[in-house]
């Protein structure tokens, strides 16, 4: 494939025809922040905090969608730019519990993101309130407090937490569920603007909807939002820890296909299962056996 | 999608097939009647890489639209559909599961695939070919190290006397000159007599086996029983010696084979709990007290000392199976990057090696026939969430698991009077069980569906020992049964 030549921040980057400027910025070494973004996943520009400037475009484009062009000149680190990736983050942080996010906070400790100055959060709104909201008129917010995305956490089958008080609308979750993994459709975004939300049909439990259990959705969600139900048990109790933790690669137990494990264990326990992305063999997705079904092994113990 | 049950798979395909159960050779022919009909067969591969073409073409002659819609219960016109496109697609794979190969005449039904590739040339290309989808991790994986009645590691015959006359170099031992048997011949020869002691290593028979009461006869009357497993199965449980085992994935380093012929490493990463051990010390062990000392090997030195007798993994060492993320057999020497395909070499001008044959097959229906006292055919699988005797799957928490359970049509749940969740008994030519119904739109009137997941129904109880000559395969896949109300159901358990 031949390559094309663009400038980014004054320097010469090729890269293969039909690279993304991401791509090339990666190419180059430059650290581009990404949430909504990853390599398994079709790009669905929503997050906009990858959004660099290129000459001749009115408006900032975003990175991981926009396809090099030979010519092009990019700044990835002009005023325009940082403004614009900080306000993405504060808003974000300022709505939701991103303490888990350790690449969003990175990036603004990076920024100096100040999520703070948009006031106090808000007092949370009722439980079920948001899964109720309704596409129609909304009364302007005082500007006393920070409004959030805050609800409680659902638990409602074995296997998966969904704590949508973290969940920044990356999109990730659809895009795995639906037609970049597991075809299965089973979630959606509902509603509109600030009341947009990861939804089943209906909000019904994940148990009466069409999921799976593949897990796919929380192989990509960047925030722990969604979280295996051992992983956030453990989390509760304060037994989980990183630092005591060994992962390796192994193949799954089950069936033909060969998917690739990265096993997490943590004092001689299986305690997470993931799939590397750069596997070739499924591009980092599972389903329900490979993801889940390790248990029989501590079950000997 | 070609399945009896509509199921998930079939309800994203572009095209259903829902055959009748056992049905597969008379649509695989119909499909080549067609394919001949229209002038759509591949006539330049046929003539430079193929034989017994003259003899197929012939056999085909019966398999009209009219006939194989009779067998197959499939619209003609669909069948008609399907074949054109087929042949008609610059690419095209044939992908099957036990569907194919769980009946009396799996091989059968397996060449008249085959048939239909060499028919219009879609095979040895990249995209095309012919690729049974395996059920576990090392199912290919276990055939291609030798665990085959006939094969010595890396598909090498052993009635060939230089063969394994370098195996018998290596090994500083003498090898039989005669296949071993199958499981379904092991069994014949536990009935017999002969076979006296049997040592079951990661298998659970005793549940998988069709006809259960005839395996659990069977195993209980060997002479000693040897079980090596990660738990104590229902067949461990008969076993007069139980060693316990390592799981291989996550406690022990090795290798498996997956279903596109791809080596991967498994690793340890974690101890075997209590006196569990590797599978591969066990067996040094048992050699020693055998008075054959096979030394300690690590994994590595087993793997390295196959690649040294076993051509087509030669070149996949440990550093480029780690390095490569697996490699996909034939793996000649160091420099070779796996084979994404095989039988590239009958498109070579000339063919290199033997022509592929064709293989003329006939329609035949399942041994276990319908009749006015078993009226119902079932046909048994798996479902998403379990896997096989349950050994493993059935240790963790399924929100989609709701038990075993006899599946019918909602016609056949009119018909008979029974609801959701209605215990009822089930019963074959061989055994009974009792089982709650589920009512599955996905099903047809008389086609009934189980699985053998779970310890509380013994499915296979049910199933027939009607073997495939060529592989053993039984025939779960297509048995009789009838369905009884139960008196009291709710008491029944």
């Amino acid at each position: 494939m031949p390559d094309v030549t663009i400038e980014i921040d004054g320097k010469a980057v090729s890269v293969p025809e039909g690279a993304t400027i991401l791509a090339a910025c990666r190419a180059a070494g430059i650290d581009t922040p990404t949430l909504c973004y990853l390599e398994n996943l079709t790009p669905v520009n929503v997050c906009r905090v990858c959004v660099v400037e290129l000459e001749g475009s009115r408006t900032l484009v975003p990175s991981c969608s926009r396809q090099a062009e030979s010519g092009m000149k990019v700044k990835t680190d002009s005023a325009r730019v940082r403004t614009s990736r900080t306000m993405v983050l504060e808003f974000l942080a300022s709505s939701v519990d991103v303490s888990l996010a350790d690449d969003l906070q990175r990036q603004m400790r990076r920024y100096g993101a100040q999520p703070g100055r948009y006031g106090p959060p808000a007092p949370p709104p009722k439980a079920d309130q948001r899964d109720a909201s309704v596409a129609g008129h909304h009364d302007p917010p005082s500007g006393d407090a920070a409004h959030t995305v805050a609800q409680p956490v659902k638990r409602d089958n074995e296997l998966y937490v969904r704590d949508y008080t973290k969940c920044i609308l990356c999109y990730k979750c659809v895009e795995a569920c639906g037609s970049d993994a597991q075809n299965t459709f089973a979630i959606a975004v509902a509603g509109r603007g600030f009341d947009a939300r990861i939804s089943t049909e209906h909000a019904v439990p994940l148990p009466d909807s069409a999921c799976v259990y593949c897990g796919n959705c929380i192989g990509v969600c960047p925030t722990g939002a969604l979280m295996f139900v051992t992983e956030h048990d453990r989390r509760a109790q304060g037994t989980w820890d990183p630092s005591r933790q060994n992962k390796g690669e192994t193949i799954c137990p089950y069936c033909g296909v060969g998917c690739n494990l990265e096993v997490s264990t943590q004092d001689g326990e299986i305690v997470k299962v993931m799939s590397p992305l750069e596997s070739g063999v499924t591009n980092g997705h599972l389903c329900i056996k490979g993801r889940f079904g390790w248990q029989f092994v501590g079950k000997r113990r | 999608m070609v399945d009896p049950r509509r199921t998930a798979t079939a309800a994203w395909a572009d095209t259903w097939l829902g055959l009748d159960v056992g049905s597969d050779i008379a649509l695989s022919n119909g499909m080549a009647h067609e394919i001949l009909e229209r002038g759509l067969e591949h006539r330049e591969f046929i003539e430079h890489a193929t034989i017994g073409f003259a003899e197929y073409r012939a056999s085909l002659d019966s398999y009209t639209p009219q006939v194989a819609t009779r067998m197959t219960g499939v619209p003609a016109n669909v069948i008609g559909e399907v074949a054109r496109a087929y042949a008609q697609a610059d690419k095209a794979l044939i992908c099957w599961t036990l569907g194919i190969t769980e009946h009396h005449n799996a091989v059968d039904n397996v060449f008249a695939l085959i048939n239909l590739a060499l028919l219009t040339g879609k095979v040895g290309r990249y995209g095309c070919g012919l690729n049974p989808l395996r059920g576990q991790n090392n199912v290919q994986g276990g055939g291609d190290m030798g665990a085959i009645p006939h094969h010595l590691p890396g598909f090498q015959d052993i009635t060939d006397d230089a063969l394994r006359a370098k195996f018998e170099r290596a090994w500083g031992a003498s090898i039989p000159a005669k296949r071993g048997l199958r499981l379904n011949e092991m069994f014949e020869a536990i009935e017999r007599g002969e076979l006296r002691a049997l040592y079951v290593i990661g298998e659970n028979p005793l549940v998988s086996e069709a006809d259960r009461n005839r395996a659990s006869h069977l195993l209980a009357s060997v002479e000693h029983l040897v079980v090596q497993d990660i738990f104590l199965t229902q067949t461990a449980e008969l076993a007069d010696v139980v060693l316990p085992a390592a799981a291989g994935w996550c406690e022990t380093e090795g290798t498996v084979t997956s279903s596109e012929r791809r080596v991967q490493r498994v690793r340890k990463l974690l101890d075997p709990p209590g006196e569990a051990r590797d599978d591969l010390e066990i067996v040094c062990d048992i050699a020693r007290r055998l008075g054959t000392d096979l030394g300690r090997p690590s994994a590595q030195q087993v793997w390295d000392e196959l690649r040294t007798l076993s051509p087509m993994h030669a070149g996949m060492s440990y550093a480029r199976l780690e390095a490569c993320s697996g490699l996909q057999w034939p793996c000649y020497d160091e420099q070779h990057p796996g084979e994404l395909f095989l039988h590239a070499r009958l498109w070579e001008d000339p063919v290199r090696g033997p022509k592929a044959p064709f293989h003329a097959v006939e329609q035949e229906d399942p041994v276990d026939t319908l009749s006015d006292e078993y009226p119902i055919r079932l046909t048994t699988g798996r479902r998403l969430d379990s896997f096989n005797s349950g050994v493993q799957s059935g240790l963790y928490s399924s929100p989609l698991r709701r038990g075993e359970s006899f599946d019918i049509a909602p016609e056949d749940a009119e018909r008979y009077g029974v609801a959701e969740g209605e215990r009822v008994r089930v019963s074959s030519r061989r055994g009974s069980v009792t089982v709650p119904v589920h009512v599955d739109p996905g099903l047809r009137p008389g086609l009934a569906f189980m699985t053998f997941h779970f310890d509380d129904v013994a499915t296979n109880v049910l199933t027939i020992e009607a073997n495939d000559p060529k592989s053993g395969t039984a025939e779960f896949k297509a048995s009789a049964v009838r369905l009884e109300k139960l008196e009291s159901p709710m008491q029944v358990s």
